[in-house]
């Protein structure tokens, strides 16, 4: 979707607080995160074998995220017991959150929203300790970005300090 | 990032390489041992190296997703071990060819099918000795981009596609 590139919000803005479900009875919010690095990663769907693939390699990765004291969440729409199970499956330890009420809400404040699907782009954001976006990335949808872009983020953001 | 994804580092002495220095093409592959995907991919990189002959030099690095496959890890740790004795690519080939049968003793039978020093083969997998090395070619891969498991690098650049013989001869002519 041509008109859909770049539309995702820039470095220096501010990253839209949230508030979602990681489990059918939890919620986690942006300030939750406030004082350390946070990487966002807004995916299609549980379940489609390229998104499995780009979450079990954040999870492989955590250690590495982690010397950056950096926590990671993935978003998509779907629903939390959804979530909890394919979690579960691919033995997931970072939490997923729920965008399913008002569905594709806070994708589509970061601007990864895709209204022809109706599911979250392959979007990345790392946002800054205190709540600034520091860098983004919209992947084609097609296209497990990897995580060697994330590390560089959190590099730059290490040795701006 | 993505598209231009380039290998880092380049191939080097620690490399577990096949065919000359000087080969026109060199494609590196970063795999796990307990991944069907790249059990898939294992006869088309031997078909690959029949077809190419001296024009190719393939290199193989550690990418196991200790996660998803709980046996990738200890596997790598054999083929290095074996790789200590001389001997990676038969344990690369044996483990390939056995992807069912990867547990820690399956590993120790490999070791004596290749006449391995199997004491020292034992007390290097329980030491943990090629752990290190593992994780040195696993950062190395999600530093170059790896998305997952097989990811071939076709002189330097990340080949993103299907990875049957045809679709990595069509981006070897491309690029070579």
């Amino acid at each position: 979707m041509a008109d859909n590139i770049n539309k995702i919000l820039s470095p220096g803005t501010a990253a839209p607080e949230f508030s979602l479900h990681s489990t059918p009875d939890q919620l986690v919010s942006l300030s939750d995160f406030r004082g350390a690095p946070l990487i966002i990663a807004f995916y299609p769907a549980d379940w489609s074998p390229v998104c499995g693939d780009q979450m079990a390699l954040y999870n492989e990765v955590l250690a590495e995220f982690h010397k950056f004291k950096a926590a990671i969440v993935g978003i998509s729409v779907d629903g939390s017991w959804c979530h909890a199970a394919f979690a579960l499956d691919r033995k997931l330890h970072f939490p997923l959150l729920s965008d399913f009420e008002p569905k594709g809400n806070v994708a589509r404040k970061y601007g990864a929203y895709r209204e022809t699907d109706g599911v979250t782009e392959r979007a990345l954001f790392v946002i800054d300790p205190k709540g600034t976006i520091a860098w983004s990335y919209l992947s084609p949808v097609g296209v497990n970005p990897g995580a060697d872009g994330i590390l560089e983020a959190l590099e730059t953001l290490a040795s701006k300090k | 990032m993505s598209p231009s994804a380039k290998i880092k580092p380049p191939v080097g002495a620690n490399d577990h390489v096949q065919g000359a220095a000087k080969a026109p093409v060199t494609i590196v592959e970063y795999g796990d041992y307990e991944c069907p995907y790249c059990g898939e991919a294992y006869p088309v990189t031997k078909a690959l190296q029949k077809r190419l002959g001296d024009k190719l030099r393939f290199v193989f690095r550690n990418f196991p997703l200790a996660e998803a496959h709980p046996h990738a890890e200890h596997a790598a740790e054999a083929a290095e071990a074996a790789g200590a004795q001389g001997k990676f690519w038969e344990m690369h080939d044996l483990l390939y060819e056995n992807q069912d049968a990867l547990d820690d003793e399956d590993l120790v039978r490999y070791a004596k099918a290749l006449r391995l020093d199997v004491p020292r083969f034992v007390k290097e997998m329980e030491a943990h000795t090629y752990a290190e090395r593992v994780r040195e070619d696993f950062s190395s891969g999600v530093r170059s981009g790896v998305n997952g498991t097989p990811t071939f690098f076709i002189n330097g650049a990340r080949h993103d596609g299907p990875f049957d013989l045809e679709s990595l001869m069509a981006t070897i002519e491309e690029v070579a």
